[in-house]
């Protein structure tokens, strides 16, 4: 096996940022550019949203009773476990809601949408529908960029409602907190920064899965083995993606609202 | 080559559909296609004939502006398509149909809806899909698959749906990259059945890639008799003359001519390969 020069490892990941960023921009693009695939929305949207309903809502209610049960440790130390509902509101709302459910998407649909695109460019499908006269990445990509985006922020909506059910139950049960104590601590201390920061990040983690995972499956080579690669990469990429972005929203928000 | 050996001894009036002039194309630093030039006219079908890697699916390719050349042009329907954006290729490619070499059908779709995926795209009435779909797939005798996917065929099968899909939209022209590779002679003879009923029913151009000589041979020396309903030899010269041979050899032409031409030929390599 021939072992890559160092500059060729870079011009190659140079070339494969560039390529993300033409179809990642080429994807958005098309948003204002005929045809539309509505149908082809609709049915992405129901895979990625109401098929990851299940693990987003377990995942939720189970991060949100461990939030609970962690902080109030701490808590007691102070003589304030009245505030466990505020804690767990704060991390939920502003952290852990969005970046857990996109990373729990992003090993659910950045894997999907690599697999299925990659199968379909080794068995030369793309290559078919571009023959047939239609743009695969107007057919294929808008779709899904539009799905996950939309999708993702309602269920990190969800995600933070279900973290903070989680929450209450371990507080009533284990805590011994009442449900007036708990639920009010919750939305007392949360301001609008806060919800705007929960709320925006789904966006462009959103576009971070599709967008990587479709690039991972239109870039497969080579056969089954290309697919799994494509897979496992899409996936690495995008959590690591995630993470990293997550810092600079965070950083830019706390920035401009002070919080 | 000269203008007289591109037009291969067709009248000078006959309208010329694909042209390529002087084209290259290489990849990793090896050139794939060195200086080719031929033509396609209209209703003439051309066997490409060439060993495994000598740049026929390539060259296909190149004709779909699925690829670009590295030099030279290609013109398809009188547009000069190596330097064509994108978009407007995807209009250009609706006029042409293309059977890949695997059938490269959609596998998360019906065969009804594989055939019918470009008259969806163009917004055709359902009722009129159904009919043309039906139609097309009568054609290739094939009607009574309209719900299964393409994992429930055979691969013979699979190539009849894939040229159903490709004549369609009835294209003026049409590419077949090995539509016979990997399939039994029996089934490989009633696909060029089909190629050769598509040329003489619609008079339809058509570039040809194919491994196996006997397929070309057939092209050459059959017609598609429309009262009996089959492909029948050539009575009068023995030779279809809509049909012409090209002969790739690393990546250059090395013959362009009719199948009398073909036989005649005193090349050493083209005598090696056709007997």
């Amino acid at each position: 096996m021939r072992l890559n020069l160092p500059e060729e490892i870079v011009k190659e990941k140079v070339l494969a940022v560039q390529e993300y960023s033409l179809l990642a921009g080429e994807a958005v693009g098309n948003l204002f550019r005929r045809p539309r695939y509505v149908s082809d929305i609709l049915m992405q949207a129901d895979f990625i949203g109401v098929g990851s309903l299940p693990i987003v809502v377990l995942t939720g209610l189970s991060i949100g009773a461990v939030l609970a049960l962690q902080t109030s440790t701490t808590l007691q130390q102070f003589g304030s476990v009245s505030l466990t509902g505020q804690l767990v509101s704060f991390s939920m709302i502003k952290e852990i809601g969005p970046v857990l459910t996109s990373l729990m998407l992003a090993g659910r649909a950045a894997t999907g949408m690599a697999s299925e695109l990659g199968s379909m460019k080794v068995t030369e499908q793309i290559d078919a529908m571009r023959a047939l006269g239609t743009d695969p990445v107007k057919k294929l990509i808008t779709p899904r960029v539009v799905s996950t985006v939309v999708m993702l922020f309602f269920l990190s909506i969800l995600s933070d409602l279900m973290g903070l059910v989680g929450g209450y139950i371990v507080a009533v049960s284990r805590l011994g907190l009442t449900t007036s104590q708990y639920w009010t601590s919750t939305y007392q201390q949360l301001q609008f920064p806060d919800v705007f920061q929960g709320l925006c990040k789904p966006f462009f983690f959103g576009f971070i899965i599709a967008t990587v995972g479709c690039y991972y499956g239109f870039s497969t080579k080579g056969g089954t083995q290309g697919v799994g690669r494509s897979t496992t990469q899409a996936m690495v990429a995008a959590s690591v993606l995630i993470l990293i972005v997550d810092f600079f929203i965070t950083q830019l928000l706390i920035g401009i609202f002070g919080r | 080559m000269t203008d007289a050996a591109l037009t291969n001894g067709h009248p000078a009036a006959s309208e010329v559909v694909l042209e390529f002039k002087d084209v290259e194309l290489g990849f990793d630093q090896h050139l794939v296609l060195r200086g080719v030039s031929f033509r396609l006219h209209r209703g003439e079908t051309k066997v490409l004939f060439g060993v495994a890697g000598s740049g026929k699916s390539v060259l296909l390719k190149l004709a779909l502006g699925l690829l670009r050349p590295d030099a030279g042009t290609i013109t398809v329907l009188g547009q000069e398509i190596s330097s064509m954006p994108e978009q407007d290729l995807f209009e250009l490619r609706r006029k042409i149909g293309m059977v890949f070499q695997e059938s490269a059908l959609f596998d998360s779709m019906t065969v009804e809806e594989n055939v019918a995926f470009r008259l969806t795209e163009e917004h055709v009435p359902a009722e009129q899909i159904r009919e043309r779909v039906t139609e097309a797939l009568r054609f290739v005798e094939l009607e009574h698959t309209l719900e299964k996917f393409p994992a429930q065929l055979s691969g013979g099968m699979r190539r009849r749906v894939a040229i159903a899909r490709a004549i369609i939209t009835q294209p003026e022209i049409i590419l077949y990259d090995s539509p016979t590779g990997g399939l039994d002679p029996i089934t490989s003879t009633t696909i060029v059945e089909l190629i050769i009923k598509q040329r003489d029913v619609y008079q339809t151009s058509a570039l040809m890639v194919t491994h196996r000589l006997q397929d070309g041979f057939t092209m050459a020396t059959h017609c598609f008799d429309k009262r009996k309903g089959q492909m029948v030899p050539v009575k009068e010269s023995g030779t279809n003359t809509n049909t012409s041979f090209l002969i790739l050899r690393d990546g250059k032409v090395i013959f362009d001519g009719t199948g009398h031409e073909l036989a005649a030929s005193t090349d050493e390599y083209i005598k090696e390969y056709i007997s």
